[in-house]
């Protein structure tokens, strides 16, 4: 297919040049790719074939650490996802990483490149599988692939002696994940909460306060969506069938999905979206949707039609986490930046900026003295009576997250 | 690399003899296709073998993928996702004939008759390309909002009943359907259908034009016998640069598209980085491309042209 690359549009050859004569002694272009292709695939064979493939995970040669450069270099890559992170009025600095660089003299290399789990996975796999340095000492994924990674065993395993705040103010529910016991791996950068979340003037008058409502009602037809995040559709609508995401069993899941499928069926259902729904809700093309707290708190702001539910039923709490990959050169200083986030102080500036719930405690005391509204809105802060309705999707094994997502992407159509 | 250092000699002080020059000359091309040929093998040949090893491995991330030369994968692929290949082809095809109607009238215009306007109407046909692929995209979704202009009239006209009643579109709205799918592919690769197009009937000698009238060919006549023929290789290349991609591509199938529309782009995709079924994905690929490489032959060899613009 490439030949056909090379033959875009080119200048124009003089007439007698396009008809001179092909093959014989005369170089031709497509009989010389076609051998050379056919040649190379030949000599490489079949020996190359075999000896590709992917050596198991968790035994990387030469062990998980590598020597800390922590006190030579004075440096930490930081990879986190876009708009997570304090911004001050220039749009450019961050005033909290700023503050960490002045208190410990360890600069930030701060870099937006985690935009999709699944991709960034895909990203990092290689290096990690072959147990090389991918060149981040701390990144940020969502509880599921934190868990996966942890499984795997490309991540390595903290020091709580540099984590003081970290271990004294981590809040109580989101110390002991059943994908990482007592916090060995991992802390959370920010709690995301999936919630219902609808456009007031595109319902016009319809009530929406249940999955049910979403799946089932008529009126609704074609204008609801789904995320395309599996354990947070699922998990609502388990939830909403009276079964706990923490301990759901095949046949659950299996429910659940048939639900969702006979909701596709009939149309009610118009996307299973990314990120993109936000367009969608606002635009009121979309009537009502499973949506993340943090966005909705961010379109609120721009649209007032925007609000959203808590479903009576109980919502999902996921987490994005900080950890350290395998040969992570600068692991201590990693661990420093982890620890400062922990300080009530510097959690409310972030949870301030980027509206999602915050995993330290007292920081809600301190958020109230920055933004007393940020402070009262239950999903940035959730009150007593909401966060005994957070659920989370409990930890899958290997084979189950392979089944289950095989599941839930024939659902989605593909 | 070591190839490379290995460049022609210096030419041989001058003698009697009057070979080693000629020799080189004929080589000369050799050389010169070198830098292609590593190109192609660096980043064609290695893949694809890479490729073909991953389609027939098994294992998972925890035990690692070993070749068992399990071909099974291909079979199961297919039987499970030949409604995803075929929809691809539906709408890579239809994307690619919207692009040939809309696309010939226009490089018609910028050849024959856009005088002094040409430059300028061609920086336009590739402005676009200016911003982001994805921006484009999701730029179709305000166009064709529910509660947009232009769905709102075609609803007024009931150009959507007709739509709705071919399965191109669901109820009064349009995102979210086939048509928006096949929209998007349009709008993206219309620009590889121009160029090509424009080239070819650029190079037509306008006095050809000036031949037929003089032999009473009549406007339609004309295009019909002289013009059409000529720029076939434009048509030809112009297709293939729109249909190979679009049957591939997964962006508008995910971003205007919905459950309904998911394309074999998607699929690979969700294979490979959701399901982490790293061969059934590349099984996928292969058998993408080899129903892509045959329908290109099939096409090129009915088209009768061996040149392609």
């Amino acid at each position: 297919m490439e030949q056909y690359e090379s033959d875009r549009p080119a200048p124009a050859r003089t007439a007698a040049a396009r008809r001179g004569p092909r093959g014989g002694a005369l170089l031709s272009r497509r009989s010389l790719l076609r051998a050379s292709a056919g040649g190379a695939l030949a000599a490489g064979g079949i020996g190359t074939l075999s000896a590709c493939g992917i050596p198991p995970a968790g035994r990387t040669a030469g062990g998980v650490t590598t020597e800390d450069h922590s006190a030579k270099e004075k440096v930490v890559n930081f990879s986190n996802w876009p708009v997570y992170i304090d911004v001050d009025d220039s749009g450019k600095r961050h005033p909290t990483l700023e503050d960490f660089t002045r208190q410990t003299g360890i600069k930030v290399k701060y870099t937006e490149d985690v935009n999709d789990n699944t991709e960034f996975f895909g990203k990092i796999k290689p290096q990690l599988a072959a147990g090389q340095d991918t060149g981040r000492d701390l990144i940020v994924v969502t509880d599921w692939l934190a868990a996966r990674l942890i499984r795997l065993g490309w991540v390595q395993k903290l020091d709580p002696a540099n984590l003081p705040h970290a271990f004294a103010n981590l809040a109580g529910h989101l110390r002991s994940p059943d994908w990482d016991p007592g916090r060995a791996y991992s802390y959370p950068w920010q709690g995301v909460s999936t919630v219902i979340a609808y456009n007031k003037k595109a319902l016009d008058g319809i009530e929406v306060t249940s999955v049910s409502d979403l799946l089932d009602n008529p009126r609704l037809k074609g204008r609801v969506s789904f995320l395309s995040e599996m354990r947070d559709s699922v998990g609502l609508t388990l939830l909403d069938m009276g079964k706990d995401p923490a301990k759901v069993t095949d046949d659950d899941y299996d429910a659940a999905i048939a639900r969702l499928q006979k909701a596709v069926d009939k149309g009610q259902i118009r996307r299973f979206t990314g990120n993109d729904y936000t367009s969608d809700l606002t635009k009121g093309d979309i009537a009502a949707c499973v949506a993340w707290g943090g966005d909705i708190v961010q379109l609120q702001q721009d649209s007032p039609d925007v609000d959203y539910v808590i479903p009576e039923a109980g919502w999902m709490l996921s987490t994005d986490n900080l950890l350290i990959p395998n040969k992570a050169r600068h692991k201590a200083n990693a661990e420093r930046l982890i620890d400062f986030y922990y300080q009530p102080r510097q959690a409310a500036r972030l949870a301030a900026y980027v509206a999602f719930i915050s995993p330290v405690d007292g920081a809600r005391e301190e958020l109230a003295g920055i933004d007393k509204e940020a402070a009262e809105n239950p999903l940035i802060v959730p009150t007593k009576d909401v966060a005994a309705r957070a659920h989370s999707f409990r930890a899958l094994s290997d084979k189950e997250e392979a089944a289950y997502e095989a599941k839930f992407a024939k659902l989605t159509g593909a | 690399m070591a190839a490379l250092t290995r460049a022609p000699a210096p030419p041989a002080p001058a003698g009697p003899e009057q070979r080693p020059p000629r020799r080189r000359g004929r080589l000369t091309p050799y050389w010169l296709l070198l830098p292609g040929l590593l190109w192609l093998v660096l980043f064609f040949v290695l893949p694809m073998v890479y490729q073909a090893s991953t389609s027939v491995q098994t294992g998972s991330l925890e035990e690692g993928y070993k070749v068992t030369w399990h071909f099974v994968t291909y079979w199961e692929a297919v039987s499970e996702y030949w409604p995803q290949f075929v929809r691809s082809v539906l709408y890579a095809a239809s994307a690619t004939v919207l692009c040939l109607l809309l696309g010939y009238p226009l490089a018609y215009l910028l050849a024959f008759r856009a005088g002094r306007w040409r430059n300028l109407l061609l920086v336009l046909v590739i402005a676009p390309f200016f911003t982001s692929f994805l921006i484009r995209t999701l730029a179709w979704k305000t166009i064709l909002a529910d509660n947009g202009p232009l769905v709102g009239a075609l609803d007024a006209l009931h150009v959507l009943d007709v739509t709705s009643w071919l399965g191109w579109t669901s109820g009064d709205r349009v995102l979210a359907t086939p048509l928006a799918v096949v929209c998007g592919l349009t709008y993206n690769f219309l620009p590889f259908m121009i160029l090509p197009l424009y080239t070819s009937l650029d190079r037509i000698d306008p006095r050809l034009h000036e031949a037929a009238g003089d032999l009473y060919a009549r406007p339609f006549t004309t295009f019909r016998k002289v013009t059409f023929p000529l720029s076939m290789p434009g048509v030809v290349s112009g297709t293939l640069l729109t249909f190979i991609p679009a049957a591939g591509d997964y962006v508008n199938a995910d971003l205007l598209g919905s459950t309904d529309t998911r394309m074999i782009g998607n699929v690979i995709q969700t294979q490979f980085l959701r399901i982490l079924d790293y061969p059934t994905a590349a099984a996928l690929s292969f058998i993408l491309m080899a129903a892509i490489l045959v329908m290109v032959t099939v096409y090129i060899r009915r088209s009768g042209t061996e040149d392609l613009v």
